[in-house]
């Protein structure tokens, strides 16, 4: 089982405007990505863009696989282009991964924008431990995959931006409220989180003030995705490290702002 | 037509006999233990590993890197894991693969440089060393060595005197006249000379109007380089009898023939190992393949073979 593979595309539709989910067929079996784990696409065999992009793991479907991405530049403006039957080359699964041993009681998932993609996968693994999922959006339109995460039997606690959907103002404020109000016992509680930079930044300082224990999935520019080029570090208590190797995943308590 | 048992790939670089031309570029192979999962790392030239300095380095903060066209700026800051930790943690494995490993390395002064090729001399299994020359000089306001001629000069004949082993001196591009740095390295004791290191360069996001990486000013590297190191190492070729490495952009075995006609009598794949991790494999193939339909015999043939 190689890490370098090619899969030909079953579907690749826009969710929403600039929000597309691509559906797989690896040619070869390929090891079974755990939720935080990310594939490098290449999109094209041109040199420009010349590095592949990274993306996480949204569904795994027994062999198959889905991604979620958001069209935000060159590669992933060709990627969207990419029709069913086409071939791309894909490196992967890589990264950490969240770690699925969790001796706490209760699990409370946060997703902010895109990071539903990791969180979703997290989530359909964890849905017989009925964890709280927070989803935080601009808006409702771009609130992706309500139904099948409702399918899973996982109703979303949803803030938006514009208050669309939900409530209105940023998803860390509503976790903040229910925290004070519902959860004695806030050490039985882990929590897993991604989203964008002031979201995860806001929930470490929450999960700092309360001691609650908790990783999140960061993201970084990368080049290679095997841990050679050092180029997609963060900072941590033990110094940099690699968002590709030692992470995606990191507890949040390492994490330096 | 050449069949391809008499096909001869193999090239010297000072004492060191490679196997073939193809080798990898400092900086974007690791240690050589990554890639062993995609590529036969017995079937490679040579393995040059990650710039090593005496002590380990953290390097630069984030963002070190942003993708430019057909290339990328990194600015990682000499990030490494120390000479000492090189050689207990890394060279083990490197000694199990029969492919010669040239160590890369850096200082910050011209002591610290002879320290680190000592050091590196006594190890088992360090088959050659190359410096890298673009690095700041602490005792010259943090200047970089390789862009003064008078500067490359004593920090070269300081390692030479040094160490025993093949010296390979990794020219910086950032220079008006590369075939008078190329001279001075040769003079100092070098070896071979290796080319290009990264161009500096910068990428501005307009909306936020701030630089896109954290270190502001980065090294370009990637196919965006290949026509600027293939003129720096014709130059080269010219200006010097010891070998030259080629390498800056090359993602084909098509760009690894340029660099040998151009005067390369080995190449190294850089950034191409970040597009795909078997690329030295497919570079390598291409070469053969190529030599076969040319009836090409020996490599060393069309070394040096562009006819201007």
């Amino acid at each position: 089982m190689s890490r370098l593979f090619k899969a030909s595309i079953i579907e690749n539709i826009q969710l929403v405007k600039n929000h597309y989910l691509i559906t797989l067929h690896p040619l070869e079996k390929i090891k079974k990505p755990k939720p935080g784990n990310f594939f490098m696409v290449a999109v094209d065999h041109n040199l420009y863009p010349l590095l592949r992009r990274p993306i996480s793991i949204h569904r795994w479907l027994n062999g198959d696989f889905q991604l979620l991405y958001r069209v935000a530049g060159k590669g992933t403006s060709i990627l969207s282009r990419k029709k069913p039957g086409d071939i791309l080359e894909i490196l992967g699964p890589l990264g950490n991964g969240f770690p699925l041993k969790i001796n706490s009681a209760h699990i409370i998932l946060v997703a902010g924008g895109l990071g539903v993609a990791p969180m979703f996968a997290l989530a359909e693994l964890l849905k017989k431990r009925n964890p709280a999922l927070y989803y935080g959006a601009r808006t409702k339109k771009e609130l992706l995959r309500i139904d099948e995460l409702n399918a899973l039997g996982l109703d979303p606690i949803i803030a938006t931006d514009d208050g669309s959907s939900g409530e209105k103002g940023n998803i860390v404020n509503v976790l903040k409220r229910h925290i004070a109000r519902h959860l004695s016992s806030i050490s039985d509680n882990m929590l897993f989180a991604c989203g964008p930079e002031p979201m995860l930044k806001a929930l470490s300082l929450l999960a700092e003030k309360h001691g609650l224990q908790g990783y999140m999935a960061l993201e970084q520019h990368m080049a290679c995705g095997l841990g050679t080029c050092l180029g997609c570090v963060v900072k941590t208590t033990k110094g940099y490290r690699r968002v590709c190797k030692e992470g995606p995943v990191f507890p949040i308590e390492e994490i330096v702002w | 037509m050449a069949d391809k048992k008499s096909i001869n790939l193999t090239v010297m670089i000072g004492k060191l006999k490679l196997k073939n031309p193809v080798m990898t570029a400092s900086g974007t192979f690791g240690y050589g233990d990554e890639y062993a999962e995609f590529i036969d790392l017995n079937r490679l030239g040579a393995i040059v590993v990650k710039g090593l300095s005496l002590k380990p380095k953290e390097g630069n903060p984030p963002p070190r890197i942003v993708e430019t066209p057909s290339g990328m700026l990194n600015a990682i800051g000499l990030q490494n894991i120390g000479i000492n930790n090189f050689i207990r943690n890394k060279l083990p494995f490197l000694r199990t693969v029969k492919t010669p490993v040239i160590v890369n390395f850096f200082g910050d002064s011209i002591a610290e440089y002879v320290r680190a090729a000592e050091k590196l001399s006594e190890a088992d299994g360090v088959h050659a060393l190359e410096m890298n020359i673009s690095c700041p000089n602490k005792q010259a306001g943090w200047s970089i060595f390789g862009t003064d001629p008078h500067v490359t000069s004593k920090v070269v004949s300081a390692v030479r005197k040094a160490t025993e082993k093949t010296l390979i001196v990794k020219l910086s591009p950032n220079v008006t006249d590369i075939g008078l740095m190329a001279r001075v390295a040769e003079d100092a004791g070098a070896d071979a000379v290796s080319l290009i290191n990264t161009l500096t360069g910068m990428a501005i996001d307009i909306k936020t109007r701030r630089p896109r990486l954290a270190n502001i000013i980065g090294g370009l590297s990637g196919p965006a380089v290949k026509p600027v190191a293939v003129r720096m190492v014709w130059q080269c070729y010219q200006a010097v009898r010891i070998p030259v490495i080629g390498m800056g952009g090359i993602v084909s075995p098509e760009d690894a023939i340029e660099f040998i006609l151009a005067g390369a009598s080995a190449v190294a794949v850089g950034t191409g190992n970040f597009i795909r991790p078997d690329i030295t494999m497919d570079v390598l193939n291409g070469i053969t393949a190529f030599m076969k339909t040319e009836g090409i015999k020996s490599i060393n043939d069309i070394k040096g073979g562009v006819q201007c």
